[in-house]
């Protein structure tokens, strides 16, 4: 817990572990509302969504970010400047395809399951599933369709948590009505 | 100097927000029809301006001036449009118009979850805050 000698300062920025285990208590409910993991993953991917499309403003506003000219310079702004920003980690970016349209995320380091351990019943659960909704949904927000997956989770006994994310298409600009 | 009004367009095209201060002519359309038609001058001057740009640039269309007024504009990232139309005088309002999108709508719209995203803006607060903003700039004068 050595990052929060920093961050008294600020009076918007919470303790981590009150966020932490807000979110677990989120997933427990989640788990207790829906039959399946796979509904559960769902339901935090929308979640995420929803607070993406939000959240990709308050992040401009603070960062100052242009728009992006290249999926590469997407990555790294996400890794190095997201993350950081809203959950004071920096996922390594790695694992770019060939055609450089997809890359993973990989965390050493997880804030949302500081206290968590996966009961073996539910071993489809995606515990922090809710990211990849966030990333979709701001990434949409400027533009950038994309799928975003777990693909490794230390949760599930891997020995990283990987997180993929591949670019779909370029969302265009709405035409005014009447033009074509 | 003079502010005469101000537009808040979504990417889609919505106006979320309009409010003049200043404004002594007015178009002989409804102001639904207004937004569109404004919509649709910007999102083709944008489009004009980078293709006929001769050099790469970054920034795209920032103003235009007429022999009475000047109309300036501010996109996100996101695709949030500001148009602010003042008199002659005013230079650029890069910096007014970005801290009204990350100082009042950021924080009055955005981070209000009642507030819904794509539509126009009805939250007094965020009305509030943006008026006295606006009044409170150095080149806001209003001629009676």
């Amino acid at each position: 817990m050595s990052r929060q000698g920093g961050r008294s300062a600020d009076p918007r920025k919470v303790s981590q572990e009150l966020f932490t285990l807000t979110y677990g208590s989120l997933v427990s409910q989640l788990v207790k509302d829906y039959e399946s993991d796979e509904e559960v993953n769902k339901q935090l991917d929308k979640m995420g969504y929803n607070i993406g499309i939000r959240l990709v403003e308050d992040f401009l506003a603070r960062s100052g970010e242009r728009r992006c000219n290249d999926f590469r310079e997407t990555a790294d702004i996400i890794a190095k400047s997201g993350f950081k920003m809203f959950l004071g980690i920096t996922p390594t970016v790695a694992n770019w395809s060939a055609a450089g349209d997809e890359f993973s995320l990989i965390f050493d380091n997880n804030p949302l399951t500081d206290f968590v351990e996966l009961p073996e019943e539910h071993s489809q659960l995606n515990y922090s599933n809710i990211l990849c909704g966030v990333i979709r949904g701001a990434l949409e927000t400027v533009q950038m369709d994309v799928n975003v997956r777990f693909v490794q989770d230390l949760l599930k006994g891997d020995n990283q948590t990987e997180l993929k994310v591949k670019f779909i298409k370029r969302l265009e600009d709405a035409v005014p009505a009447g033009e074509e | 100097m003079t502010i005469y009004n101000l537009y808040i367009f979504d990417r889609n095209g919505v106006c979320l927000f309009y409010q003049e201060w200043t404004r002594e002519k007015h178009p002989g359309m409804s102001q639904e029809e207004e937004f569109k038609l404004m919509y649709g001058m910007i999102f083709s001057i944008k489009s004009f301006v980078s293709r006929m740009a001769p050099v790469d640039f970054k920034d795209g269309f920032s103003s235009f001036c007429t022999s009475s007024y000047k109309l300036h504009f501010h996109e996100t990232a996101s695709g949030l449009k500001f148009v602010m139309n003042t008199s002659l005088n005013v230079g650029s309002i890069h910096d007014e118009l970005q801290h009204i999108y990350s100082a009042i709508f950021v924080e009055h719209v955005v981070r209000n979850p009642l507030s819904k995203l794509g539509q126009a803006i009805d939250s007094q607060l965020f009305k509030t805050k943006l008026d006295s903003y606006v009044r409170g700039l150095p080149f806001f004068t209003k001629v009676n």
